[in-house]
């Protein structure tokens, strides 16, 4: 920046007064400004010398919100996107709680832009509000005539660099409900070249992941676990670990959940841990196989279910089944599914020299981890403090209810001396077998038809592995005894589908269960887009058009009607080229409506292509275009590529699958193309994250079927009848 | 062992044990962490380095193996030709997602333009099979060594 020797003397004395401008909310919600000392904990800090850094209070996985947010206070400050920093927010629910969470800072549920939408707008809002009525009063111009263009307060014949103002500024009230820009002024929400702010360093190898932190005279922690989740340490035997250069010692954990054996490095943990022996007590220890995990899930489907889902009366729609044209149907497995985040997890605890605790960590819900460890090290909350890295990842998997791997740091820690540094690694074999998988589910579902073939009764019952119950989320997923995570999607369909009862009945879980991309819509989308395609089919009906007709009520109708057929105007619906065929299918997650076509080459005996992959979505406001679209592409994958063929099975408690080799990740050629359109819209924004995912995988069963395959109901597809090319 | 590694156009001396992989000596005792652990079984690729200028796993090559050997990693790309192109392709696409696999990525997809600067989509989808993405940025990927095709071309 070029200063002349008035503003140099002016920044000189601004920057020994502390002066920097800092907007956040109050724990009240209302917004306010302080200096950096007093530290109101920002969503945006403007330095002396002008320097505008935006706080992210959600973690980056590569879903945006670095970009997103950033985005929202450039454009209500009127800067570029190279004007403007950002930096990941410390661990504070009070200040950086998720405000569709309560009192929780995290990210999940495709929220991280819904819920900051307005909050970040405001912050940038204010901050521009305050800096143009500082440039006023010096310039004795009315602040209407002002505003910040390019990072320059500019208007009434004047012009500075909104630097010079930050000092004056930060002295100002902070107005009560801040001038919002019109969108119609918007340069950057919505503007589909505004890239990612983190493209370079993560192309350059400059990205830093909590694997790569090295703290100085750190070791490196590996916990030996049991085979089968729940055997409990006996003891162990570290000879043949003292033999690995760099091993430093083994220690059973405080819950005797495992053996933590600490080393110099990471190859060293590594064969050390192979070198150790472990004693088990089985007596507590998961001991089931798959087989029965699924027969205790059909044995749920066909009894009574224990909840009734939606209120409705179970007895008038089997009368409206028995007295259907024909009756549909057909009953459904979904496996275990690990997430398996490119990044293994893993986690860097210190100590400083006053006392607290330093935990390094790509954090998804920081304030679990944060009261973990408040508890384990028994300090106060402010004593401990998360610096959030970027994370390679998480599809659900950092976001435990019970923070397990960060809670396995800390009792690695706390049984050391704490004078190093303890990082905790995992492996992808430790990730592969380490539970916390989207539980196993069933459903069966009898659909009637009336001579005509419109629906006359839908018969839904869902069995399965429950999430939240157990956990600290109970209270606000489960509501009369119903996980809503297990029949969302299903039950809320926004179909309107005449006679429907939804029933769920729990299952024993085998492991500890967790969210998965999408959650419940997993499962429940498969179900609802399989069974709309093969009442089309037994209708004689059209699979897009069929739809439609169940799509003719309100908003939320209408919504997701136009998603459907936008998707099939641009897939070219019903005119497939010879040699190919199409599936299709749309869903409304986490308030946002995706329709994908799925075209493909092959048959089920020789071989599918996945040719290309055609979606359309309503997110709102879509703030970003390109990163939206990124998501969708990325969502898509995600489905297909678990779909096709990936599942977690235990033998006698112990998880078959060890690595990538048979836990195979969707590659680069499975999916040849696909194309992303996004509905125009001034709603307010909602979840992208997730809702590619859900209709993903039964457009492609939907594709297969259109090629003459009976409907693929168990999951994964290459495991039941279908070969991929 | 003492070993003299040559990497990035720089001489180290390192001690590690025979049986070291690669992947350990660049991450923990050089501290360049840019390449990336992922699966240590050379199933995924995010460990991709160049050694004498062909993409090989990090995890599974050895340190006793590459003592005469110039190893490439991801930070000295940006003096590469077709290393900096396809950095600039992968940003003027915004390929990345959560990132962490893009080192790999970028690692393999300049030795493909190496010894093909002009390949086709079947031909990239072949050759890039062993670099996974969970977050499925291929189509990307692809696109983005296509535009780092054209960026040497002209």
């Amino acid at each position: 920046m070029t200063l002349t020797t008035s503003r140099r003397g002016f920044i000189k004395g601004a920057a020994a007064a502390g002066a920097v401008l800092v907007l956040g909310t109050r724990p009240d919600g209302a917004l306010a400004a302080a200096d950096a000392d007093t530290m109101l904990t920002p969503f945006v800090r403007i330095d002396a010398d002008g320097t505008v850094t935006a706080i992210v209070k959600h973690f980056e996985k590569g879903q945006g919100p670095a970009t997103g947010l950033t985005t929202l206070i450039a454009e209500e400050l009127g800067l570029t996107m190279e004007q403007i920093a950002y930096d990941f927010a410390p661990s504070n629910p009070q200040v950086y709680n998720n405000l569709l969470f309560g009192q929780i800072q995290g990210t999940g549920g495709s929220t991280a832009m819904a819920n900051s939408f307005m909050q970040y707008r405001q912050a940038g809002a204010a901050a521009r509000a305050m800096l143009i009525q500082a440039a006023a009063d010096s310039w004795g111009v009315d602040p209407a005539q002002l505003d910040i263009v390019d990072g320059v307060i500019t208007g009434a014949g004047h012009s500075a660099p909104l630097g010079d103002f930050v000092a004056q500024a930060a002295a100002l009230p902070v107005p009560a409900e801040p001038p919002l820009r019109d969108p119609a002024q918007w340069r950057l929400i919505g503007n589909p070249d505004v890239h990612r702010t983190d493209s370079a360093i993560k192309g350059n190898g400059q990205a830093k992941y909590a694997m790569d932190v090295h703290l100085p005279n750190q070791m490196v922690a590996m916990i030996a676990r049991p085979d089968q989740r729940g055997a409990t340490v006996v003891g162990f035997d570290d000879s043949g670990a003292q033999d690995v250069t760099g091993f430093i010692m083994a220690q059973t954990l405080p819950n005797k959940a495992g053996v933590a054996v600490y080393a110099e490095s990471t190859w060293a943990a590594i064969q050390a841990r192979e070198a150790l022996s472990v004693d088990w007590d089985m007596s507590g220890a998961e001991t089931r196989s798959s087989d029965q995990i699924r027969d205790e899930i059909m044995a749920a489907l066909n009894a009574a279910p224990t909840y009734n889902v939606n209120g409705s009366d179970p007895a008038a729609t089997l009368t409206a089944l028995e007295g259907a044209n024909q009756v549909i149907e057909q009953t459904f497995y979904f496996p275990l599914l690990a997430h398996a985040p490119m990044e293994p997890l893993n986690c860097t605890i210190e100590q400083t020299a006053d006392g607290d605790i330093v935990l390094h960590d790509g954090a998804q819900m920081p304030t679990g981890p944060h009261m973990a460890m408040a508890q384990i090290f028994q300090l106060p909350m402010e004593k401990i403090h998360i610096k959030t890295m970027l994370a390679g990842g998480s599809f659900g998997r950092r976001a435990t209810p019970d923070a397990d791997y960060q809670v396995e740091a800390a009792l690695a820690f706390v049984m050391t001396d704490r004078s190093r540094p303890v990082k905790l690694v995992w492996t992808r074999e430790d990730d592969i077998r380490g539970g916390y998988y989207r539980p196993a589910v069933g459903h069966k579902v009898r659909v009637g038809l009336d001579a005509d073939g419109a629906i006359v009764g839908w018969d839904h019952r869902v069995a399965g592995q429950s999430i939240a119950k157990g956990t600290p989320f109970e209270a606000f997923i489960v509501r009369d005894g119903v996980d809503h995570s297990s029949v969302e999607g299903a039950a809320d369909t926004p179909y309107q589908i005449p006679g429907a009862f939804f029933g769920l009945t729990d299952t024993p879980k085998a492991t500890s269960t967790l969210w998965w991309r999408s959650v419940g819509h997993s499962h429940t989308a498969y179900v609802m887009e399989v069974m709309m395609d093969q009442a089309a089919r037994a209708a004689g009906a059209d699979p897009l058009t069929y739809r439609l007709s169940y799509l003719q009520g309100g908003e939320d109708q209408q919504r997701k009607a136009a998603v459907l057929q936008l998707a099939a105007d641009k897939a070219g619906w019903g005119q497939v080229p010879a040699g190919r065929s199409q599936g299709i299918a749309v869903h409304k997650s986490f308030g946002s409506y995706v329709a994908e076509v799925v075209e493909i080459s092959g048959t089920p005996e020789d071989g599918i292509v996945i040719e290309k992959v055609t979606a359309a979505v309503d997110c709102g406001i879509a703030v970003n275009p390109d990163v939206i679209k990124a998501q969708i592409e990325g969502g898509i994958g995600y489905g297909i590529g678990h779909a096709m063929r990936d599942q977690i099975t235990l033998d006698g408690g112990a998880v078959d699958q060890w690595n990538f080799p048979d836990y195979e990740p969707l590659r680069i050629g499975d999916i040849k193309a696909i194309e992303t359109h996004i509905v125009a819209s001034a709603l307010p924004p909602t979840g992208i994250g997730e809702p590619g995912t859900p209709p993903a995988a039964p457009a492609l069963a939907n594709a297969i079927s259109a090629v003459g395959m009976a409907v693929v109901a168990d999951l994964p597809m290459s495991e039941n009848g279908v070969s991929f090319a | 062992m003492a070993v003299t590694l040559k990497l990035n156009g720089t001489t180290h001396q390192v001690d590690a044990e025979p049986g070291t992989p690669l992947l350990w000596v660049i991450r923990d005792d050089l501290k360049l962490t840019g390449t990336k652990f992922g699966c240590g079984v050379a199933s995924c690729g995010a460990c991709t380095v160049h050694m004498n200028g062909e993409p090989v796993r990090s995890c599974q090559t050895y340190i006793e193996d590459v003592e005469d050997a110039e190893i490439t990693t991801i930070e000295a790309m940006s003096e590469d030709k077709i290393g900096a192109a396809v950095q600039q392709a992968w940003v003027e696409l915004d390929v990345v997602q959560c990132g962490y696999c893009q080192s790999g990525q970028i690692m393999s997809a300049v030795g493909l333009l190496s010894e093909n600067p002009k390949p086709s989509a079947d031909e990239i989808d072949d050759y890039m099979s062993g670099n996974a993405c969970r977050c499925a940025t291929y189509q990307r990927i692809r696109a983005g060594i296509q535009r780092a095709s054209d960026i040497l071309e002209a």
